[in-house]
């Protein structure tokens, strides 16, 4: 028998969000005893800020740019590597349970596995693998899907229509007539997205994927070697908790966040030491990505909204951090405390006010690029508890379960396992972490790479819509941990940004194959 | 309103290609994802495989040009045409362009990103000739 894995993922969760993290609006008790008896890391980086490309590299443990699912709405190949696939081929039982989305969601033609396992009633489906035999979908024997409403064809969304139809009004509209996401105001402040669910706490998705991974886990032998990613939608916009939770946290009581200036002309200030593309989404000139409400601008937000988004971004991380006590209360019961790996980590951050901005987009500073991170080993290897400081990529995660389970790692994967602390991290040279962008949508193009090291955080913008190559950003960790000092045209910093410069051109220019990359075939 | 343009090369002649798109009724034999249609004169009701009825216009089926355009008339849509086009090159030599241009824009991506499938099936089809015409 070998250590199980319970690899747990939310949504646009940043780093800052929980206590272990030095949070202070959450509750997060779980999440930080597990940071307390495991290894925390201070500084891990999605390899890209929107959901598919990051959440494919978790799978694939490659960058965007090797697995070719390079913005939301590209399909990761059906017969890309995957992780749960090595798993599975080592006898362990694999469960993806909740929000996937290695394929796109609006999808009228149905023509994404992920999309037709609710109506087909079966628990996987066949398809084709990268090393050219056929198995389960991704290498996952089980599937159960959700996402952040109760609109679609995923498993969530089919169990409130069957189960629950009185309750699907409460939730907010996530995208409007238009099929783009909502701007529609809501809550007592009118902020975007924002909404007081009058859905049961028992009903709301976050105790959903919970409940379905309790069931799965419940019907797994003792003995079974299992890896189950229990993926919660949540806290991604909408902000739309159940209206009996919103309570905990009054939002009249929230303070503003650090990165927020309440002053306009600061927040301007800020924005214009920024690639140009920053300011202008700002002030309502660009919209430069989907993932963001096209008919909302920026610069109308208030104090008061960032607030309540806050304050409802808190509750739903709160009822996470319950959900997951649950699940780990099961594994107690089922006599597998000391067994199971506990992964938990988020697929990229959220603004949530920083700057006067809020969502996500081509934007490569901490809100979007600094996440929670806890791997709590098996009890049984009497790991010591660490704090990582580090750098560290999502893109190690897939190693890091084939490192669990004693399994090789194959060929494909382009991330080495996480380091268990400093010394370990230093031995393996983990000193720099690279996150993409790129984006092509209703003739906007937008193409980003970021370098993280200890000390400094660097961006360059290739040539596209809105940048001639030219610009980048430069920010000292140590010095400007809120990154509001762009030293990229800093004649002091002339040899630093060369060699972060190299840093980036090093890794664009990596051997190892890479797919084609996917077609665009729908926002996301 | 947005506009989005598929093309492939397919090694057949333009009139190969063009048996395979030019019947309306033959849409789900050759467009992944949609499972059945009717068509009554001008007017054809395609069913996708999530179940979705969407109603469409046939505003031209030309065979001297081989050009078939038509029109989703669901309410979803503000505007909607698509275009097929298949351009002779050669002998077992052809282009065959699918347009999408809609209103709002986020449909035009979603109906284009299906075309794309279809332009692999047209070309599977008409390249492997087993299409009667």
């Amino acid at each position: 028998m070998s250590r199980k894995i319970l690899f747990i993922t939310t949504d646009q969760q940043r780093y800052d969000t929980l206590g272990a993290n030095g949070g202070t609006l959450s509750r997060t008790p779980v999440l930080d005893r597990l940071a307390s008896e495991g290894i925390r890391y201070e500084r891990c980086q999605p390899t890209s800020v929107v959901c598919m490309p990051s959440r494919s590299s978790m799978l694939t443990g490659q960058f965007p740019s090797t697995h070719g699912a390079w913005m939301n709405g590209v399909p990761l190949a059906i017969d890309a590597p995957s992780v749960a696939e090595t798993l599975h081929d080592a006898g362990y039982a694999t469960a993806l349970i909740g929000k996937a989305h290695f394929e796109p969601f609006m999808d009228p033609f149905g023509l994404y596995a992920e999309n037709a396992l609710a109506n087909l009633g079966i628990p996987t489906i066949e398809q084709d693998w990268f090393d050219g035999r056929r198995g389960v979908h991704r290498g996952f024997d089980y599937l159960e899907f959700a996402t952040h409403g109760v609109m679609g064809p995923l498993h969530y969304a089919k169990w409130m229509r069957d189960e629950h139809p009185e309750a699907i009004r409460g939730f907010y509209q996530v995208v409007d007539q238009d099929f783009n996401v909502n701007a529609a105001g809501g809550g007592d402040s009118g902020a975007p997205q924002v909404k007081y669910n009058s859905v049961p706490r028992e009903w709301y998705h976050t105790d959903w994927v919970a409940d379905r991974t309790i069931r799965w886990l419940e019907e797994q032998p003792t003995d079974q070697d299992w890896f189950c990613w229990m993926s919660f939608p949540d806290p991604h916009h909408p902000w739309d908790p159940p209206k009996s939770e919103v309570g905990r946290i009054p939002w009249r009581d929230v303070p503003l966040p650090e990165n927020y200036p309440e002053s306009a002309s600061e927040r301007e200030s800020l924005l214009d030491q920024k690639a140009r593309h920053w300011r202008a989404w700002y002030d309502g000139r660009l919209v430069s990505n989907y993932e963001a409400p096209a008919k909302w601008v920026p610069a109308t937000m208030t104090a008061d909204q960032v607030r309540e988004v806050n304050a409802l971004n808190a509750v739903e991380v709160e009822l996470i951090d319950e959900a997951i006590g649950r699940v780990l209360a099961c594994i107690d019961d089922k006599g597998w405390g000391d067994d199971v790996d506990v992964v938990f980590t988020s697929d990229h951050g959220e603004l949530q006010g920083d700057f006067g901005l809020l969502f996500k987009g081509p934007y490569h500073v901490d809100a979007l690029m600094r996440l929670p991170l806890i791997w709590r080993p098996a009890r049984s290897t009497a790991t010591v508890p660490s704090v990582v400081h580090a750098p560290v990529s999502l893109v190690s995660l897939a190693a890091t379960f084939l490192e669990i389970a004693s399994e090789p790692s194959p060929y494909w994967v382009e991330g080495a396992s996480l380091p268990i602390d400093d010394d370990d991290a230093k031995t393996r040279s983990f000193d720099a972490t690279f996150t993409e962008w790129d984006s092509s949508i209703f003739g906007v193009d937008v193409h980003v790479r970021s370098v993280v090291t200890d000390d400094y955080l660097y961006t360059e913008y290739q040539p596209g819509t809105v940048h001639d190559g030219s610009e980048g950003e430069l920010y000292d960790l140590v010095d400007d941990p809120l990154q509001r000092v762009n030293r990229f045209n800093d004649p002091g910093m002339t040899g630093v940004r060369a060699e972060l410069s190299e840093r980036l051109s090093v890794h664009e220019n990596r051997p190892g194959d890479r797919a084609t990359p996917g077609a665009l075939m729908a926002p996301v | 309103m947005a506009s989005i343009r598929h093309e492939r090369r397919i090694a057949a002649d333009a009139d190969t290609v063009w048996s395979v798109v030019r019947r309306p009724e033959s849409i789900p034999e050759w467009f992944p994802g949609i499972v059945s249609c009717t068509v009554e004169g001008n007017h054809r009701v395609i069913t996708t495989a999530i179940g979705l009825d969407i109603p469409e216009e046939i505003l031209s089926n030309d065979d001297a040009t081989r050009h078939f355009a038509y029109r989703i008339t669901a309410p979803q849509y503000s505007f909607h045409l698509g275009v097929i086009d298949v351009i002779d090159i050669a002998p077992n030599d052809s282009l065959c362009v699918y347009s999408t241009t809609a209103l709002p824009d986020t449909l035009a991506l979603l109906i284009a990103g299906g075309t794309l499938g279809a332009l692999d099936e047209i070309q599977r089809l008409a390249e492997s000739s087993r299409v009667a015409s």
